[in-house]
């Protein structure tokens, strides 16, 4: 089967820089803590739900928000985009944070505003409720990016008329490190949809 | 296209360690979910249904020097009995998918003997991979409670896109502090045995279990309660993070979109495996997308009354007694519902009784908006 589908555009978050397409779109110095609350700023994403956020649906929120600007996506159009993202850290990061409100019995303080980040999924779900995505929701965690099973999902969604386009990536937090890496598939853009070409745009993750 | 099929399974739970004993129980009425007095998970009393650690190391019979977590050990003997029933060889052409929400959470408690590496997914499926032998990578889903059933989408789009021809699916959460003191925080666990649909409801049951199937496209040597997976899809609410959407908009459409792929009208549907948590939002929920397709009629359980919500395992768990009862020709009674708590009509199986049924539809909600629906169809 000819695969017809391509990558129309791309997004790295990494070392307090975000790029669009390879260029860097923002950036502030690496020992700055409030990075992602100043491109939030900077962006103009302009969505209060932001704040609530933990730091791994910020990311995550940050990054497809930069593609949808980019390719003019709205929520007026509801587009049937999937997402399919993956990581290492799974929530750890907020897990963590829950683990430390239960940890000690005699200051006990679980919060279901915390709680509910302790599942991984539920940036897909922040971003399906901005831009109105009725959609396929996938999330995945490997070792590390596995390029193949990001491809082949994604072109089984494709041949199965599952979704028109595909939102695709990386997007891990663990305690300090952080790094994101979307891209998106659509039946027409530059790049050619194939795992070579996956490998060579992750991979500048980490030139960044 | 070739066809792909639910075969060999397992169900490790307190009503017991293989699918056949366990679906046994349910038929006959049996609930596995009781009062557990146990401070180190909780201060109060609660109500669940938890895997004997005795029981499961007797099953497990871990005979090599290296320590696996309860629920490694759980995965490991449930897809220990998959897999001998299944007696295919390791290849690259066997893929491995493990389903869970939390994995081993609790290795972070400062109390747990384990290393908190354990936490990482990664590091729980590679010591599952390698007790078998899988000569692929593993693959971790973790779509909130959605995740069980949605790894029989998974297994069935891996195989189609041909990167696999068989794939293992373990699932499995274990009961902890991390999640009771969690779905307590939203004041969403009751007491008693949850009650599905009913007008006392008053919240949900969290319980554990560790289930294994395979998902096949080779129609020799299937199982004779096997299934083929006819349509299935996935959509989420766009509404709430925490809360299912009031219009059922997600289920809704991830049941249609199941139906088309599918080829079938919701009068082909014999009958349904909902969620069916037993709070009021979800329970709701699922009675308005139902009536918005028609579904109003078709016979609908929900088993949370027998092992109460097992997280990640939850919808290959229902599946499989799903599959019991197509084999059985029984539909099986939602155990805790008396009396209509939900606006909308829906027609719940109040006893188990006998009737043919070819076909049904799986569906799960979770939190993060997510909703899936699967519709199996008998093969014997």
């Amino acid at each position: 089967m000819e695969n017809q589908f391509k990558i129309s555009s791309y997004c790295h978050v990494k070392q307090n820089k975000i790029s669009l397409n390879g260029k860097v779109l923002f950036s502030v110095k690496p020992e700055e803590s409030t990075f992602l609350k100043q491109a939030y700023k900077a962006l103009n994403v302009n969505y209060s739900k932001f704040f609530k956020m933990d730091k791994l649906s910020q990311l995550a929120f940050l990054a497809a928000d930069v593609l949808f600007q980019y390719e003019n996506i709205s929520e007026e159009n509801q587009e049937n985009i999937a997402l399919v993202m993956g990581n290492k850290a799974s929530s750890l990061d907020t897990d963590r944070k829950h683990q430390d409100s239960i940890q000690d019995k005699t200051s006990y303080y679980p919060s279901p505003a915390v709680f509910v980040y302790t599942l991984p999924n539920i940036m897909l779900g922040e971003i399906s409720i901005k831009y109105k995505l009725y959609s396929e929701n996938s999330f995945f965690v490997f070792e590390n990016f596995k390029t193949n099973y990001f491809y082949n999902y994604a072109q089984s969604l494709i041949v199965d008329n599952k979704a028109d386009k595909i939102l695709c990536g990386w997007v891990n937090v663990d305690d300090e490190d952080y790094e994101a890496f979307l891209y998106l598939v659509t039946p027409n853009g530059d790049l050619q949809h194939t795992e070579q070409q996956i490998n060579t745009l992750y991979n500048e993750l980490w030139t960044l | 296209m070739s066809k792909v099929y639910v075969s060999y399974n397992n169900i490790i739970s307190s009503l017991g360690f293989d699918s056949v004993s366990v679906a046994k129980e349910v038929i006959q009425g049996k609930s596995g979910l009781k009062q557990i007095a146990d401070a180190s998970i909780m201060p109060e009393p609660f109500m669940s249904s938890l895997i004997d650690d005795e029981v499961l190391s007797a099953a497990f019979n871990n005979t090599s020097e290296k320590k696996y977590t309860k629920l490694e050990q759980m995965f490991i003997a449930s897809l220990q009995d998959t897999f001998s029933q299944s007696n295919i060889a390791l290849t690259d052409r066997v893929g491995l998918i493990i389903s869970t929400t939390k994995g081993n959470i609790d290795a972070l408690d400062d109390a747990n003997d384990f290393p908190k590496e354990c936490a990482y997914l990664d590091v729980l499926a590679k010591n599952v991979t390698n007790y078998f032998g899988f000569k692929t990578e593993p693959i971790v889903l973790s779509n909130a409670c959605v995740s069980g059933v949605l790894a029989v989408a998974v297994a069935k789009r891996y195989i189609k896109s041909n990167m696999f021809d068989q794939v293992f699916i373990v699932a499995g959460d274990l009961v902890t502090e991390f999640i009771l003191s969690g779905f307590n925080s939203f004041q969403a666990l009751s007491s008693e045995i949850c009650k599905p649909y009913d007008k006392n409801r008053i919240g949900i049951n969290i319980g554990e279990v560790a289930v294994s199937a395979l998902v096949t496209k080779n129609e020799a040597n299937l199982s004779d309660d096997a299934v083929e997976i006819l349509g299935e899809a996935s959509c989420n609410d766009a509404n709430h993070i925490s809360g299912p959407s009031r219009t059922g908009e997600g289920l809704y459409r991830s049941i249609k979109s199941a139906l088309n792929q599918a080829n079938l009208t919701s009068e082909d549907i014999d009958y349904i495996s909902a969620h069916g948590t037993a709070t009021m939002y979800n329970d709701e929920m699922e009675a308005i997308a139902l009536n918005r397709l028609g579904l109003e009629h078709t016979p609908v359980n929900s088993l949370k009354g027998y092992f109460g919500h097992t997280l990640g395992a939850s919808g290959l768990l229902e599946t499989i007694i799903g599959m019991q009862a197509l084999k059985q020709n029984k539909l099986i009674k939602t155990l805790g519902f008396a009396e209509m708590g939900v606006t909308q009509p829906i027609n719940i199986i109040e006893e188990t009784t006998e009737k043919p049924l070819n076909t049904f539809l799986k569906t799960a909600s979770g939190f993060g908006g997510c909703n899936t629906a699967v519709i199996f169809k008998k093969v014997k």
